[in-house]
């Protein structure tokens, strides 16, 4: 994991300008093309990034934002994992979370989707306050969540993976599964519920797997497949817990496409990554944590040249 | 879904499926006949080796299939089977059985009710227990469930062979809110450490009975005795139709199993045994599932329960010694944890082979050798090899092939988790739904090879 960190410094240089350029011309169109370093990941990025720019960056307050988060705090004996972290995300961005190993960013994850609870603070979803609420209840307002290592139900074929998700399915009452006159409604919701299954497979092109178990998937196949899946509870807001760690370069382009091409269609999503460069590229928003605090929250450029993240998360080598 | 599709399922089912069960069924009969043959017996042995080998198939299979959506669907680590069948059983025979006669053999009574009223009480029971033990053991990680569960199961039997509930007065009538009871009853009970005689109707006779095929029986019976059995043949006949009445109990079990697992909440149970952080975080309320999964299983073990023993005349409390759940354990291992069908097969297997096998390899060897008395004693079996002469050692073997049965068992599950961890079916996982999950509109073969993508290879 440090050698992501260390190398994110040196790489980070030429994008940084490029990162640069496009604050400058915010808003612009134009701005996707402007960096011309030609490495092979990148192109798509810019590709992503010219939509991007149909999006006011930067947090002006002014967007809807569906995800609140006030004053979470979680000590685990002792130990302030989180603490006194706030942030929104709002309606229809890519927000990156940022910061070294440690920094807090899991636990916040886990602190807003209810896999734990947050010893002061709230979490607001549409309004409602869902602190301490169940994981599932959480999921279930719209909320839907990625793991940092992909875990899929290994003994389950991609498709009945898939078929889990959908929320509100009848037959997942014993008694409207097992009694013949109800059993009829059960194979009409599922038979509708497969067609959206297969749509979603199409389009993270996964779908010539669909009968492969899981477990037989390859690491990037599982992210998509995470994906897909978390896709399907028709969520909000999607948070997503490293979705690039342990991808190849070509995977991780096409996850991007599919991430950009989502929030395009109005998804909101929150990414926790350690990869500086692929945030500051892609996210409208960025929030940096450190030592269980955030640091900074804003733009890419301002966090590129704010001082306190170089020196604590760069270690100021940059 | 046209008709055709449709059959044609069917038809992919009955290939596989039926095929293979019928190949196991037809094997284990047929070997235990050929033994019946070669130990001279007439038809009336024939007829009782083959109801006896029957029941057991039923009970291990249905206890098995049982069991299956606990552990193979739902991934919960029951060790306490034998406690509900008990349970079962117990609370069928305080519902059932008469009051306390003058003159009459059994020292505590019952209420008297239908032995059908007594049957639903048992199952409800074993369910409503299985609510109590999931409650709080749910909550804690697969490895506590499994104490309590088998703690549960030893508790129940202590409770049946405790004096403090060995008998009951029952009151003369009892106010209940508004309704007022006037019990015939006046002893009930667990009867203690002596059992209770399960003296209430023949339960095939209370079955026949409720579906008035009990004259028709009675005139098979009697056409039985003219022609074939000339002798009093009802016992063997009554065991013969209790097997096939407890076949007809795995089928419904199958089916009421097979519908839970090939469904939207099968595939919650199913991600709950996989990942259950993943089934929670995808919006499924996992402690319901588990819950309603749980209580199920323990119900179906408590008929399981009370169809082992109803036609047994008592039940005490040995019999529900632990070793019962881990014959149960052995059989859904065999047959391959997560596969319904693959569950009966280990409950057939098992049934066959290990439970019963034993004791007619010893038979069939004896009559096959005319050997003659064993030792009596470990001492005197190796005294042979002193003289360079085993046969003492091999009779005395064959002598202790009911205690030897254990360690059979115990071989066979070794080799099993070296070399077929995963069972005889359990490879073929049954799909979680209630409907064909190919792509729809197209006629697709499921199967199809994956090719590879960008993904790097684990």
């Amino acid at each position: 994991m440090s050698e992501t960190d260390e190398s994110a410094p040196s790489a980070s240089t030429p994008v940084d300008d490029a990162a640069t350029d496009d604050a400058q011309t915010d808003g612009d169109d134009a701005a996707g093309e402007a960096p011309a370093d030609g490495s092979a990941s990148e192109t798509g990025l810019n590709e992503a990034m010219g939509s991007e720019a149909d999006f006011p960056s930067g947090s002006d307050g002014e967007r809807y934002a569906p995800l609140e988060v006030e004053g979470l705090r979680k000590e685990f004996g002792g130990i302030v994992a989180v603490d006194d972290v706030s942030f929104d995300v709002e309606e229809g961005t890519l927000t990156g979370l940022i910061g070294p190993n440690g920094a807090g960013k899991s636990t916040t994850f886990n602190l807003i989707t209810g896999m734990l609870n947050p010893d002061e603070g709230a979490v607001r979803f549409n309004g409602e306050d869902v602190t301490g609420l169940q994981p599932h209840e959480v999921a279930n307002r719209g909320l839907a969540r990625t793991f940092q290592i992909a875990r899929e139900l290994e003994e389950m074929t991609v498709l009945e993976n898939m078929m889990l998700a959908p929320k509100g399915q009848v037959g997942e009452s014993l008694w409207r599964s097992i009694m013949p006159m109800t059993r009829g409604a059960v194979r009409e919701q599922e038979t509708e519920q497969l067609e959206r299954v297969w749509e979603v497979l199409d389009f993270f092109e996964i779908d010539h797997l669909a009968q492969e178990y899981a477990g037989n998937l390859s690491g990037g196949q599982r992210k998509l497949l995470e994906m897909a899946r978390a896709l399907l509870t028709d969520p909000d807001v999607l948070l997503l817990d490293e979705p690039f760690a342990g991808v190849n370069p070509s995977l991780e382009k096409r996850l991007l496409e599919h991430v950009h091409e989502l929030r395009e269609q109005g998804y909101t999503f929150l990414i926790v990554e350690h990869d500086m460069d692929l945030i500051m590229n892609n996210c409208e928003r960025v929030i940096v944590m450190h030592q269980g605090r955030i640091l900074k929250d804003g733009t890419p450029t301002e966090i590129k040249e704010s001082e306190e993240v170089i020196e604590a998360y760069l270690g100021g080598e940059v | 879904m046209s008709a055709t599709d449709i059959r044609g399922r069917i038809e992919g089912l009955f290939e596989r499926d039926v095929t293979l069960v019928l190949a196991v069924l037809g094997t284990l009969y047929l070997a235990y006949i050929l033994a019946g043959v070669a130990f001279g017996y007439g038809l009336r042995g024939q007829l009782n080796s083959v109801a006896n080998l029957t029941f057991y198939i039923g009970v291990f299979g249905m206890l098995a299939l049982a069991l299956n959506l606990h552990w193979g669907y739902t991934g919960l680590f029951n060790i306490g089977i034998v406690g509900f069948m008990g349970i079962g059983i117990y609370v069928t025979a305080l519902v059932s059985k008469p009051p306390v006669a003058e003159g009459g053999a059994a020292q505590v009574g019952g209420f008297g009710l239908p032995l059908s009223v007594g049957i639903a009480a048992g199952v409800i029971a074993a369910g409503l227990f299985g609510l109590l033990v999931a409650l709080p053991a749910l909550r804690l990680r697969a490895d506590y469930l499994a104490i309590v569960t088998v703690a549960f199961s030893e508790i129940v039997r202590f409770t049946m062979m405790s004096r403090t509930f060995q008998t009951f007065t029952v009151p003369d009538t009892i106010d209940l809110w508004l309704f007022t009871f006037d019990p015939t009853a006046d002893t009930v009970g667990l009867g203690g450490g002596g059992g209770l005689i399960l003296n209430y109707a023949d339960p095939l006779e209370a079955l026949l009975r409720s579906l008035f095929l009990w004259e028709p029986y009675l005139g098979v019976v009697a056409f039985v005795e003219r022609n074939y059995i000339p002798n009093n043949p009802k016992p063997v006949i009554d065991g013969v139709a209790y097997g096939i009445l407890l076949l007809v109990g795995v089928g419904l079990f199958y089916v009421l199993l097979s519908r839970t697992g090939k469904s939207p909440f099968g595939r919650v149970l199913k991600a709950i045994r996989e990942d259950e952080d993943v089934a929670n975080a995808l919006g499924k309320d996992t402690d319901r599932f588990k819950l309603t999964a749980f209580v199920l299983g323990s119900a179906l073990m408590g008929l399981g329960g009370i169809l082992w023993y109803s036609s047994r005349g008592s039940i005490t409390p040995p019999s529900f010694r632990p070793n019962i759940t881990f014959f149960i354990w052995i059989a859904l291992i065999i047959g391959g944890a997560g596969s319904n069908t693959g569950s009966f097969l280990g409950g057939a297997i098992f049934a066959g082979l290990l439970y019963e096998g034993p004791r007619y390899f010893k038979n069939l060897v004896e009559t096959a050798f005319e050997l003659g008395d064993a030792p009596r004693n470990f001492g005197e079996a190796m005294a042979g090899f002193a003289s360079l002469d085993p046969m003492p050692f091999v009779l005395y073997t064959l002598d202790s092939v009911s205690q030897l049965r254990l360690v059979i068992m115990g071989v066979v599950l070794i080799w099993l988790m070296h070399n077929r961890p995963e069972g005889l079916l359990g490879h073929r996982k049954e799909t979680a739904s209630s409907v064909d999950l190919a792509r729809p509109g197209t006629d697709e073969a499921p199967g199809k090879p994956a090719a590879a993508d960008g993904g790097e290879e684990r």
